[in-house]
């Protein structure tokens, strides 16, 4: 299950600061697509608005639309708990609740869905080995997630993600926290989730991007204070071999940013 | 703009004679560094003071008392031979504060959650100050209102609850007093409960403010509505902290004195009797007795007061001690 | 992975989850209302009834020769017992609590600082009663000096000490290192860096954190009926002898059987309360304008 996204002059504000500027593009399900461009160009912004977690920040806002298959998540009849457990996320810094074992929170999002107790432990299983922790943590399910290591929490935080079957799944420099070991396991794990999410990944790491995405977008702002616009869209391979605009190129060979 | 000015002394001092420049600022560092340690030493060395004091002070006392300080419920200090205890007043102060905090305590930490989580935080600051007013509140003037306002308000809500309820311990009139004004430890615990609110709840929320806000955003990409965030992200990381500050308001609900003095009907009985008049606690005896008392009386006072800074200072200690153990040492004015 | 569990059983749960946290909306909603509730109550009850007894003569004569049962007299030597004991509780506790707090934010690393820092905040839990018990062993008993307003500022001090060092080493500790180090960078002493960069750039703060402190401490009763022991003539001396006060002027008439006592106690309860919210109000709007200032 997946689900294509297209973004329709997407613009996202803080206050009356605006920092992505009306963005459309169309992300097709079951691929991974990278979002690259210099720090502060708003790519985590437009990230959180796909799932609309922009809008918990005070004063934050969000015009356009954002549709998942057709159904546009800003619309008034649709509830924002079902938006976030069709489109799961993972953050940037690993944040498991640290006062939860590893099993529960795998669980967290399952329990709160209302799955039946019995039924939990073979999710939570699955989950975990989908994301290849489940050999590492399996005879220490009950222990806290805070003991574990960064990299394997950041694993643990893609299962909890993972494990109430979303059809999306964001990415916020989900490696950026980590060591290369880890950063590779992460990357390794990318691959293999598309094969049943459509993926979107957040990075300012281009041989990142260029390693794990089939779909790359560039975004970037034309000087402090300006908000964030999509620059060039493209086949990751296209883009980062034959960028079509002059300011990709220039960011690609590390020219600015 | 300062900056130029400071240049220009520093030019000129320096042209004066350079080395006797810097010993005389090394002087001043050690002097002012001294001055503010000592002023650390002398805080530590008031505290100290106290308890020397009140240790001094109370010995007479209890030399003389001809029954067990300890548990003993009547208080005639000044008779002879003096028989006194803080049985019953140390029991009437904790089962006050008991209530009070049973009162009080989901009510501050809903209003602590609400202000932090349910409003918008410019508005929850403003919200937070309004309650951070409640604790500049004179205790004197929620003994008045207390007194006059609560006492006759609630007259014919502890009547009934002592009718329909009164198969319940707690609630049980056995003499049928609640007919009439009661100013008993149920209105007391109103009282303090009011009072303690904005301390639990300040504290509360700095706690709150201190949760690493990636684990609400944990619980809000989960797709949790906005309390299972409360539940799972929240209180779950703050609940240490939270421990802390209840502590922190029973240790005030222990040692209020005035709005007790004022509203609290007096006696020395030991019983569960909420809604009934009477009982009895140690501040609240010090400041009715105070005036009257004899010389061995006020020494007895005195005893009774180190026994008060003793139950004090350990909630206290414990909950500060929680607190920065939660990692958040909270920071309002007020609590 | 596959689908373990049908997506309706997410649907009909969601409905309950749904009201769930309606319900707790509401309750921490109302929470929050009945907090509040106390303080609407106590602050307009108490202006109802004292502003109607409001009077010249009743802010310009003391209580001399007016009996519990009549009209009249007014809390002329409450107040000024208040503002003496109150300023020279201030004088004592300001500088006091400063200094510490400048020990504990310029200073403050070693063993001494830690234990300073949690004791401070222990004392926030001294009890008001037990202030005035110390004050009354140690001045009034211990030194032979009687009761008098000294007594009442030393227990008074004792209880602003801890409120003053907690905000402002809270304050000091918030001034950015960039501005220390440009003292440093100027060739300044550190002491030269506290007291004439430090300070003046915490100013705003410590101002505020100084009136929430002495809000707090204007209304305490507990201590002054050990120390000031309240009187009813005009005893303008706070080093020697009894004193009036405006909580103990409140205090002893609410305890009066008569009418005209509780009406004076009303009156001096809506003056007190008028002070104290007035500068609290004050000092928090001292706050927004500063943070007004940061923010432009």
């Amino acid at each position: 299950m997946s689900r294509r996204i297209e973004l329709h002059d997407l613009s996202c504000y803080y206050g009356n600061r605006k920092v992505v500027d009306r963005i459309t593009m169309t992300i097709e399900p079951k691929s991974v697509t990278a979002i690259i461009g210099p720090s502060g160009c708003g790519k985590s912004t437009l990230l959180r608005a796909i799932n609309r977690l922009h809008e918990t920040l005070p004063g934050a806002r969000v015009e356009g639309r954002v549709l998942l298959d057709g159904d546009n998540i800003y619309d008034r009849s649709i509830d924002v708990v079902d938006v976030r457990r069709i489109v799961g996320m993972v953050f940037q810094r690993p944040n498991p609740f640290p006062t939860m074992s590893i099993h529960d929170n795998v669980a967290a999002g399952l329990k709160l869905a209302g799955v039946r107790r019995r039924d939990l432990d073979d999710i939570v299983e699955k989950a975990l080995i989908a994301v290849h922790l489940w050999n590492e943590v399996k005879d220490r399910l009950r222990r806290p997630a805070s003991a574990l290591s960064g990299g394997q929490q950041q694993r643990l935080c893609i299962a909890r993600a993972i494990a109430v079957q979303p059809e999306v799944l964001l990415m916020d420099e989900p490696c950026s926290a980590l060591d290369p070991i880890s950063t590779l396991a992460i990357e390794d794990l990318i691959a293999e989730l598309k094969n049943d999410f459509t993926v979107v990944i957040v990075t300012h790491n281009m041989q990142q991007a260029a390693r794990v995405s089939d779909m790359t977008a560039f975004v970037t702002v034309d000087g402090p204070g300006h908000p964030g616009r999509l620059v060039e869209y493209a086949d990751t391979k296209t883009l980062f071999s034959v960028p079509a605009d002059k300011r990709t190129e220039d960011y690609i060979t590390g020219r600015v940013g | 703009m300062k900056s130029p000015m400071r240049v220009g002394t520093r030019e000129t001092h320096d042209r004066a004679t350079p080395r006797a420049q810097t010993r005389r600022r090394a002087i001043g560092d050690v002097l002012f560094e001294r001055s503010v340690w000592l002023a650390a030493c002398a805080v530590l060395a008031l505290l100290i003071a106290v308890a020397a004091f009140l240790v001094w002070r109370s010995i007479p006392a209890i030399r003389q008392d001809s029954a067990n300080f300890l548990t003993t419920r009547t208080w005639l200090p000044d008779d002879t031979p003096p028989v006194f205890g803080v049985a019953a007043i140390a029991f009437g102060t904790a089962l006050s504060a008991t209530v009070a905090l049973v009162l009080a305590v989901p009510v501050a930490i809903g209003s602590a959650i609400f202000v932090t989580q349910y409003v918008p935080p410019r508005v929850g600051v403003w919200l937070g100050y309004c309650l951070d007013l409640l604790a500049a509140v004179p205790s004197v003037v929620y003994g008045l209102w207390g007194m006059l306002w609560l006492v006759p308000a609630m007259t014919p809500i502890q009547h009934g609850l002592a009718t329909t309820l009164g198969f319940l311990p707690f609630f049980a009139d056995p003499q049928g007093l609640t007919r009439q004004a009661s100013r008993s430890i149920f209105v007391v615990g109103i009282v303090l409960a009011a009072m303690i609110i904005p301390i639990i709840a300040a504290v509360t929320r700095e706690v709150i403010r201190q949760v690493d806000p990636g684990l609400r955003e944990a619980a809000w990409a989960l797709g949790a509505t906005r309390w299972e965030m409360v539940r799972i992200a929240i209180l779950p990381a703050s609940k240490l902290g939270i421990a802390g500050a209840v502590l922190l308001g029973l240790g005030r609900a222990l040692g209020e004195t005035i709005a007790v003095a004022l509203v609290l009907g007096t006696s020395f009985a030991v019983d569960f009797h909420l809604l009934v008049f009477g009982k009895n606690t140690i501040a609240a005896n010090i400041a009715t007795q105070f005036a009257e008392a004899g010389s061995l009386g006020r020494s007895a006072l005195i005893a009774s007061g180190l026994v008060l800074f003793a139950m004090t200072m350990l909630t206290t200690l414990l909950a500060r001690a929680i607190i920065y153990r939660s990692g958040s040492r909270e920071r309002s004015a007020f609590a | 992975m596959t689908t373990a569990t049908p997506l309706w059983v997410h649907r009909r749960r969601y409905r309950r989850r749904r009201w769930t946290a309606r319900l707790a909306a509401l309750a921490v909603g109302s929470a929050f209302l009945l907090a509040v509730v106390p303080l609407i109550l106590v602050l307009t009850y108490t202006i109802a009834r004292g502003l109607p007894h409001f009077s010249w003569v009743f802010f310009t004569h003391s209580l001399a020769g007016v009996p519990p049962s009549q009209a009249g007299g007014g809390i002329a030597a409450a107040t000024i017992g208040s503002l003496e004991q109150v300023g020279l509780a201030s004088l004592i506790g300001l500088p006091l609590g400063l200094a510490v707090a400048v020990y504990l934010a310029e200073y403050g690393t070693g063993r001494l600082a830690t234990v300073t820092r949690f004791l401070v905040d222990v004392m926030t839990g001294i009890p008001s009663i037990v202030a005035g018990l110390f004050a009354y062993t140690f001045i009034v008993i211990s030194l032979h000096q009687g009761f008098s307003g000294l007594a009442a500022a030393i227990a008074l001090s004792l209880l602003m000490v801890p409120i003053i060092v907690r905000s402002a080493e809270d304050i000091l500790a918030g001034i950015p290192r960039t501005l220390r180090e440009a003292g440093y960078a100027l060739g300044l002493r550190r002491w030269r860096v506290v007291v004439s960069i430090v300070l003046p750039a915490a100013r705003s703060g410590l101002i505020t954190g100084a009136m929430l402190a002495v809000a707090r401490i204007a209304g305490e009763t507990a201590p002054l009926l050990l120390t000031a022991f309240d009187n009813s003539y005009i005893n303008a001396n706070p080093f020697r002898g009894q004193q009036s006060a405006l909580p103990l002027f409140i205090y002893n008439q609410a305890q009066q059987a008569y009418q005209p006592a509780i009406d004076r106690a009303w009156a001096a309860a809506a003056t007190l309360v008028l002070a104290i919210t007035g500068i609290y109000i004050i000092a928090r709007l001292l706050t927004l304008r500063k943070s007004g200032a940061h923010r432009v």
